[in-house]
């Protein structure tokens, strides 16, 4: 089980703003067993945000949003649906928020911290991986996770470490801070970067041991 | 004045700054730092203190930011994310402000599996850009980074470095836009071995207007020989040595190849020089300190402002 919850309302609508039609996405899976993600839950964001002025244009479940073959297959049947949204808020674990940025050039933002994996990795450890850091910041980096996938854990940029897409430690890990960068550009939203992320609160993450503050 | 640094004296009347550095030994010994400092000693403003490069145990940098100073230089701390966290960095910040280091430059750090101790746990609780934001609340607001307040603040000037050839390139200059942002009030870069990118990285920085927010030192380094040169080229990160240096040690007999390093050097210094927004040189003779004088002298940057 991939515990995850919802992130306060507030967050969520500052990630919307100045987007007007919005795509929900739920999981079938650990999102619905945690209820942070389920059929209920993707119901209520949908009233909430539309009490909030937005226009919720669709919403759609998934059986796992971890399952990478899946998410392409259905994401492709649904690119027509997608197409007229701003963005898509997606309500489950962070690896399933990183399989879908994976799978579609929309722009997604995730409507919830992933705060344990309970011992349970995704599929893809080397691609797609959530540290269950328990802050979120895959709205900033455009669905992929730096948390996770750089070496220094940087929230400001690439270090000057970065060469050739590929991260100083090894050929081997591709540069996240390199593809981050890429994706925003492509999306439009490199200007995100430009604020100076302030320091990450880590006392959420499993860090320090068990969680405490929770 | 944002602190007592004789680095910021000489950038703020408008001079052409010269910093260089000293790596700290792998001993308790503080006759090599002696040593070496005395090497710099009248060629710059003031000498920076590596912390911990390549993730190798050494004389801490606050430690040896005092032994130099004792031979009459002016210390700039190193302060890498590497091995401390936030409250670990905010307490040498204060022990460094009391001992009377002026000169703070923030940085990441090399990863920890580069160095003697790759089991060793990396700690990166904030990345270099955060910690200068923090040093910039302490000194100017005169609060932690949780809030709380203090009162004697740390007046220290704030330095960051700069990367023009790690990619992605068009990133570069947004990230240095962030730093100025953070608060740096000066900034070394790489090693410039490829002037035209370091000049197109210019133009980039000149035309967000970094340049009036922020004193750039170029970044430079003699090479010793053919082997430091093809090395530097293949085998460091963020590194761009182009094949055109390499080949113009290669065409000088083997006897005279540090010599032409060390002109190689000083060619660079008269080229950087001459481009608009920089504001001093970072001269990085590591372990080779015995030409920074030479190189200055024939550089044309002697006497230092006292």
């Amino acid at each position: 089980m991939l515990i995850s919850e919802q992130k306060p309302l507030e967050e969520i609508l500052g990630y919307l703003d100045g987007e007007q039609k919005i795509f929900l996405v739920g999981c079938r899976g650990c999102a619905e067993g945690c209820k942070s993600g389920g059929e209920i839950q993707v119901e209520e964001m949908k009233h909430k945000l539309e009490e909030k002025g937005k226009t919720v244009i669709g919403q759609t479940m998934f059986d796992m949003v971890c399952d990478e073959p899946l998410v392409k297959v259905k994401m492709n049947q649904l690119k027509a649906k997608i197409e007229p949204a701003d963005s898509l808020l997606i309500l489950c674990c962070g690896v399933g928020v990183q399989t879908l940025a994976a799978a579609t050039d929309k722009v997604v933002h995730p409507g919830c911290n992933t705060i344990s994996l309970g011992g349970a990795h995704a599929e893809w450890r080397e691609a797609e991986r959530c540290l269950e850091c328990g802050d979120c910041v895959l709205d900033y980096t455009g669905g992929l996770c730096p948390v996770a996938r750089c070496s220094k854990h940087l929230l400001n940029g690439p270090c000057g470490g970065s060469q050739d897409e590929k991260c100083e430690v090894n050929p081997d890990i591709p540069c996240v801070w390199h593809l981050i960068v890429e994706r925003l550009t492509k999306l439009g939203r490199l200007d995100k970067l430009e604020e100076v992320k302030g320091p990450k609160n880590w006392s959420v993450s499993l860090i320090g041991g068990p969680p405490t503050t929770r | 004045m944002k602190s007592k640094s004789n680095l910021e004296k000489v950038l703020e009347a408008g001079q052409f700054a010269v910093t260089g550095e000293i790596g700290p030994p792998t001993s308790a010994d503080p006759e090599v730092i002696r040593k070496k400092a005395k090497l710099l000693r009248g060629c710059v403003d003031a000498f920076n203190v590596t912390d911990g490069q390549t993730a190798v145990v050494r004389m801490s940098s606050w430690a040896a930011c005092l032994v130099g100073r004792d031979e009459g230089l002016e210390p700039t701390l190193q302060m890498t994310c590497r091995d401390r966290n936030r409250i670990a960095l905010q307490m040498d910040i204060l022990g460094a402000a009391a001992l009377g280091i002026n000169n703070i430059l923030c940085l990441t750090g090399d990863h920890q599996i580069f160095g003697n101790h790759p089991e060793s746990k990396g700690v990166y609780d904030l990345d270099s850009i955060q910690l200068i934001k923090v040093i910039k609340d302490m000194r100017d607001e005169k609060k932690f980074q949780c809030g709380d307040e203090m009162a004697v603040e740390p007046r220290v000037f704030i330095g960051a470095a700069a990367n023009p050839f790690a990619d992605p390139f068009d990133f570069r200059d947004l990230r240095l836009a962030k730093k100025v942002k953070a608060g740096a009030d000066f900034v070394q870069t790489q090693i410039i071995y490829n002037v035209d990118k370091f000049v197109e990285w210019m133009k980039r920085v000149r035309d967000k207007g970094l340049h009036q927010r922020v004193n750039i030192l170029a970044g430079v380094a003699p090479i010793k020989s053919v082997g430091a040169a093809r090395y530097m080229q293949s085998k460091v990160p963020g590194m761009d040595v182009p094949d055109a240096v390499v080949e113009r040690l290669r065409g000088v007999p083997k006897e005279e190849v540090s010599k032409e390093g060390t002109k190689l050097c000083v060619d660079i210094i008269n080229q950087v020089r001459e481009i608009e927004g920089v504001a001093g040189v970072h001269l990085m003779a590591i372990e080779w300190e015995e030409v920074v004088q030479e190189i200055c002298e024939a550089a044309g940057l002697l006497p230092r402002p006292s």
